[in-house]
Parts: C-alpha cells; structure tokens; sequence
C-alpha cells in the first residue's frame, strides 16, 4: 500500500503521524482513567504527608498564636477562684495550651479579668495591659468585668473592663463556671483563627504584580 | 455561753469613778461623753471586774443630728461583753479620741471610720484614707453623700 | 574602707502571684532584711456597706457572698442569724442542721485553699494546691447539690435555708465523710513532718499571745498564738452547742503553728459534721417569714466563727425594709493589724511565707 506522496504534502504526513501517535497516547490513557483517582492522602508516601503543608500564611500564624495563649495575673476577686479551678486538676485549662499562667505581663498575651475592679485598681489594670506585648486579647470574665455587675451602682466600682481596657470576649456569669470560661476561650480562639496577618517585611518587595 | 453585760450595771459602776461621763445607759449599751471616753475605755480594760482586754469592733452610724461611734468590748478571760458608745455632735469637723494606745486592734478600724465616715480620732499614730484613694471627694458612709 | 549603703524600697504588689488578691505592700528593706512595711488596701473595695443600705434583709444575701469569696457560707449564716436576732425570728430544727453542716463544710473548704495558698507562697508552686483543689471541687459538688452554684451560693435565709436537702445530699455527704480524714492522712503524711515546710515555717513570724489578743486578731491566727477562744464554744449560736469537738491551739504562734491550727480544725469539722448527720433530723427546712423583713427599731451585733476568724455584722434597723446602717467585721482586715510586728525583721522570703499563714480574702480586707 505503499504510495508516493508530493514534496509538498510531506509535512502533512509527517503531522498526521504525529496526530496518530498523540490519539494513541490519548487512548492509552483513557484506557487506563476507567475509575477516578484516589485521594492522594490515601496513596501518597506517609513521609511526603508529614512533610508537606498547603496553608496560608494566616492559618498558620492565627493557628500558633490561637494554641499558646499565656494569661497574665489580673486576679482582683472572687472570679479568680473560678480561674484557679479551671487550671485545676478537674476542668484542665493545659488542654487548650494555656496552663502557663505569667506574673509578668510581658510574657504574656492574653488577660482575663477575673473579678470586680475598682477606680483605685484600674490605673494597675491599664498598666498591665500596656506593658504586654501584641498581639494580645482581653476576656472580660464575670458580671462585674462586663457590667460591674451588683457592684455597678457602687461609688468606687468601674462599670465594666471595657472602660479601661479593650475587651475581646465577654464571659457572663456571678461567677462564671469553669465550663463557661473554656467556652469563652474556645469563642477567643475562633476569633483569633479568622484575623487577617499583616507581615511587614523588613525589606520591600521588589517585582512587578501579576496583572489579572 | 458569754454573758452580755447590762449597760445600766456597767454605767453604775462606770459613775462611780467618774460621775460626770455617762450620758445615757440602756440595758443593751452604755453612752460615754466623748471627753470621757479615754479615761472610761482605760478603766474597763484595766479594773479587773471587767478585764476588757479585747476589742472585737469599732464602727460609727451618721444620724443627722450627730454621729455614733461604737465599741464592741469582749473579755476573753471572763467571757463577758458589752457595747460601748460616745456621740459626736459636731458634723463640720467630728473628733473623738483614739484607743489605739489601749488596743492595736483600733488602728485599721479608726482608719476605715475616718474614711467612710470623716470622723478625726486624735492620737492616731497614723490616721489616713485607707480604702478610697486620696483624693475622693466626700465620705461615702455619710447619708447625705449621693 | 566602708561601704555606703542605703534602704532600698520595693513595691509589691497589688498584681503580684503572692499577694492573695490585690492587696499592696510597700517594703523597705537592707539587702534583703525587711527594715519596715506599709500595708497599702483598697483596691477591691467595692462599698458592700453603703449598697447594703439601699437592699432589703434578704437582698443583702449576695452581697454577703461576695466578702469572703472562699467562704460564702459562713458569710450567708452570719448575716442570717443577725438577722434573725433582730428580727426575732426561729429557725426549723432540721435547717439549723443543714446550716452547721454547710458551714462546717465551708471552713474545711476555705481551710484546704489556706494551706494550699500557704504551701505554694513556701515555695512548692501548685503541687500541693492541686492536692487541694482536687478535694474542694468534692466539697463544691456537695455544695451545688443544694444550691446549683459553686462559689457564691446564695443559699441561706433569714429562717432557715432557701431549698431543702435533696435526697442524695446525704449519701453523698456521707461519702465525703468517710473519704476526707484519709485525705488528711495524707496531707499529713506529706507535709506536718517535711523538712522543708519546718524549715520554712518553724519559728518565723511570731505573734506574741499579748499581741494577738491586743490587736484583735480572731481565729486561727489567735488560736496559734495560744489563746484557747473560738466563738463556737465561747458562744455557742446556732447549734453548736450538741456538738462535741475540740478546739486546737499552737503554742508559739508561728507560721507553722498556723498551718498547723488549720490541719487539725479540719479534723474536728469533720467530726461536727458527722455528728450532726447522725442527728439530721426531717421537718420543715424554712419557717414562715414575710418576703419583705422590718425588724423592730434597734441594733445588733452578732458573730460568728467563719473559718477565717470572728465574722460579725452591726445592723441598725430603723423598722424600714432596708437596714439603716450595715456594718461588717472584716475579719480578714483586722488580722493583718499586726502584719508589721510579725514580718519586720524577716527576710523577702520569710514575709511571703509570713503573709500567706494569715489567710486573708481580699473581698474581706477592702469590703
């Protein structure tokens, strides 16, 4: 069946012998794609698994400052007793990674106000806040962090933490149970998993910027 | 079981030694003019009838017309206890001795009145606010403070 | 050559881990000798005084809770009989039971966390405590049973208390009953002969037996010094009267004799409490009282002893719904009118194992 073939039809042979060989490919491979791939997890090397993390940066910066928070001391009343319970050996705050609790606020980043605070506490109370490092959160713990509580009306209790400090969370409750400050954690810890990292490298970034 | 002792007894015995002081005496207390108080507080803690060597409290009550300031005296060797008052007529600048030379105990407790209720006690070895802050306008125990 | 040397002033606290609270001492020391101190208080004054005033007699209750935040019982039962006498009410016998157990159960509460605190202020940072929180949260278990709260309960009223018992508060009580004097073997076994806790302890601090009754201190801290007072037997209120006990004292008054007045109170709340559930007797747990108490015009002064010391309240009643005037004895202020005596001299170290034997609740000292 050999038959001569034009000069100039040659490239086109050529091209059709390419196309065979591509189709060949083509139906090699859809011989072999009967049944849909496998989820990698369930194929791929256990060691290239627990190597290899596809994250951005935020997860990941959120999801190690969310697993360590260190409390700071600011344990003026009776909700302290309820904190001190929590880290105690039957509710076991060291499951959140926050057993650690700091006398100095500079180690320190996040401050639950347990208890009742008074104008004459609450310029000590600021300079805490002021002295720990950001990023750093407040849950309000009890009645009187949020409201002042039964003390509001009093002429020396300051109505609320928020009018000294910034207040993340709001834990209710004359005291609070234990079960509810884990809640209020576990609310922190959402919250600080959706925040948007700014980095701000030491150097600027040079290139141009994909258009698109 | 404590004996609470009868405040008209105690006064009887109180005139006695000095006739002048007692200004008014019911079952339940006996009331001390406030010059008098010292020489009065000294001898129920000394004579040994009364033996008053432990002072449970000190508070004072605003009643518009004056203020009270209470006692609350215990033995413990006899295990009595009566209630001790004087009045202080004067609202601008009350003043009443202090009975810290007597008992310790008085210190913080004349302290807390000076603050919540601006009552002076003279003899004080070191007579200031001690809750509120220096500062704060009014004392806060007063009924016409708002 | 000499050397010039000059005091050197420190600030401790009121944020401090040792401090029990917010409470602020400004220290002057020689190298590390303590040459004076100057107790600062008030940073958690809250004006429990001046709001009384404006509540009725049963809606003081939770403010009552509040002063000595470890031992909101005790505080409840001393307004409650205050209130009681001036307004001549009578209690039901089976709730003058329930109230001497709870109390009874509160003073072993607040005494685990004394010695906890005391322990960890002596250098063992949080083992021993977690020991006993470990049996608190039994006790608070017990306590939620009645009241459904765990700190501040709310759960006594002028004649009576506000719920009774419910069936199984007593076979869980007498659970706890039977588990608690080996817990305290153990806390014997590991403390009353440990080298380091004598070390720490023996000898520091003294408070003089004149001194203590001088300064008006009340409750374990006078009952180390050897002064043989407690206000259960000396004036029996409630019931205490059925009950056979003992009341343990030191003999020279320092910090190891404190811890040690505790240890062995503990022993003999035990003992009450079983007593008096031997006796608990059934009937009405609260008697007919008007929702809105006006006690006749007069005044008061009735006490107790809270586990702290000698917890008083002063009511002046004027026959309005309100009291006219409501003061406490803040037992926990008072005992501290001779901090000075016993730290100055001491070194840093020995004035936070110093201050700590004392027991003090902040909500108590500032009011």
């Amino acid at each position: 069946m050999e038959v001569e073939k034009p000069v100039e039809s040659r490239c086109f042979d050529l091209q059709t012998e390419l196309d065979r060989t591509e189709g060949a490919n083509t139906e090699v491979l859809k011989a072999k794609s009967i049944a849909p791939i496998p989820d990698p997890d369930e194929w791929l090397e256990k060691s290239l698994e627990r190597n290899i993390l596809l994250t951005t940066v935020d997860t990941l910066v959120d999801w190690a400052r969310r697993s360590a928070l260190w409390t700071v001391i600011c344990f003026p009343a009776c909700c302290a007793f309820e904190f001190i319970a929590t880290a105690g050996p039957r509710f076991d705050i060291s499951r959140f990674g926050m057993e650690i609790i700091r006398a100095s606020p500079r180690q320190a980043d996040l401050m639950i106000t347990a208890g009742t605070l008074t104008w004459k506490m609450a310029p000590q109370v600021r300079r805490i806040y002021d002295q720990m490092a950001e990023p750093k959160w407040v849950i309000a713990m009890g009645a009187c962090g949020c409201s002042g509580g039964i003390f509001a009306s009093s002429y020396s209790v300051v109505p609320g933490y928020n009018r000294i400090v910034p207040v993340d969370v709001y834990v209710p409750g004359c005291p609070p149970r234990p079960e509810a400050l884990l809640y209020g954690v576990r609310m922190l810890q959402n919250k600080i998993a959706r925040e948007h990292v700014d980095i701000k490298l030491p150097f600027p970034l040079t290139g141009t910027k994909k258009e698109g | 079981m404590t004996v609470s002792l009868s405040g008209t007894e105690v006064a009887k015995q109180i005139a006695s030694q000095f006739p002048e002081a007692i200004a008014e005496s019911s079952n339940q207390a006996v009331v001390v003019k406030t010059e008098y108080l010292l020489k009065v507080a000294e001898f129920l803690k000394n004579s040994p009838d009364f033996d008053f060597n432990y002072l449970n409290d000190m508070t004072a009550a605003d009643y518009y017309d004056y203020f009270e300031v209470v006692f609350q005296l215990s033995s413990l060797n006899l295990n009595h206890k009566l209630m001790l008052k004087t009045r202080c007529y004067e609202r601008l600048k009350p003043a009443v001795p202090s009975v810290c030379c007597l008992w310790r105990g008085a210190e913080l407790m004349e302290r807390e009145i000076y603050d919540l209720m601006g009552i002076t006690f003279t003899g004080h070895p070191n007579l200031k606010r001690i809750v509120l802050w220096e500062g704060f306008q009014g004392h806060p125990l007063r009924k016409d403070y708002l | 050559m000499t050397i010039k040397t000059e005091p050197f002033v420190i600030n401790f606290g009121p944020a401090h881990p040792s401090t029990h609270g917010v409470f602020r001492m400004r220290v002057v020391l020689d190298g590390e000798v303590v040459l004076d101190l100057e107790p600062v208080y008030g940073y958690l004054h809250r004006g429990i005084e001046k709001l009384a005033e404006q509540r009725t007699y049963t809606g003081i209750i939770p403010l009552t809770d509040r002063l000595d935040y470890l031992a909101a019982m005790s505080n409840n039962l001393a307004h409650c009989i205050a209130v009681e006498k001036l307004a001549g009410i009578k209690v039901p016998e089976r709730a003058e039971y329930l109230r001497v157990i709870l109390a009874e159960l509160q003073r072993l509460c607040s005494h685990l966390i004394a010695v906890g605190a005391f322990l960890n202020d002596s250098g063992a940072f949080m083992t021993p405590i977690l020991y006993m929180l470990r049996e608190r949260e039994k006790i608070l278990d017990l306590f939620e049973m009645l009241s459904g709260q765990r700190l501040t309960y709310n759960d006594m009223r002028p004649g009576g208390v506000s719920q009774d018992a419910p069936e199984e508060f007593l076979p869980a009580l007498h659970k706890f009953v039977d588990q608690m004097p080996r817990y305290l073997d153990e806390y014997d076994q590991l403390l009353a002969k440990n080298e380091i806790l004598l070390a720490r302890s023996k000898g520091v601090g003294i408070l003089s037996k004149e001194l203590a009754i001088n300064s008006s201190a009340s409750g374990p801290v006078l009952r180390a010094s050897g002064v043989k007072w407690d206000i259960r037997k000396a004036e029996p209120y409630s019931i205490y009267d059925r009950f056979e006990f003992e009341i343990p004292t030191g003999t020279a008054g320092d910090c190891y004799d404190r811890y040690l007045v505790r240890m062995l109170e503990m022993r003999q709340s035990v003992r009450i409490i079983e007593q008096a559930m031997k006796q608990f007797p059934s009937g009405e747990y609260r008697s007919r009282v008007p929702k809105l108490i006006r006690p006749p015009v007069g005044e008061v002064y009735s006490r107790i002893e809270a586990p702290k010391g000698e917890l008083a309240f002063y009511i002046v009643s004027d026959s309005s719904i309100a009291p006219y005037r409501y003061h406490i004895r803040g037992t926990s202020l008072i005992n501290l009118t001779a901090l000075r005596d016993m730290i100055v001299g001491w070194k840093v170290a020995d004035l936070i194992v110093i201050f700590g034997s004392i027991d003090i609740c902040m909500g108590e000292v500032d009011r």
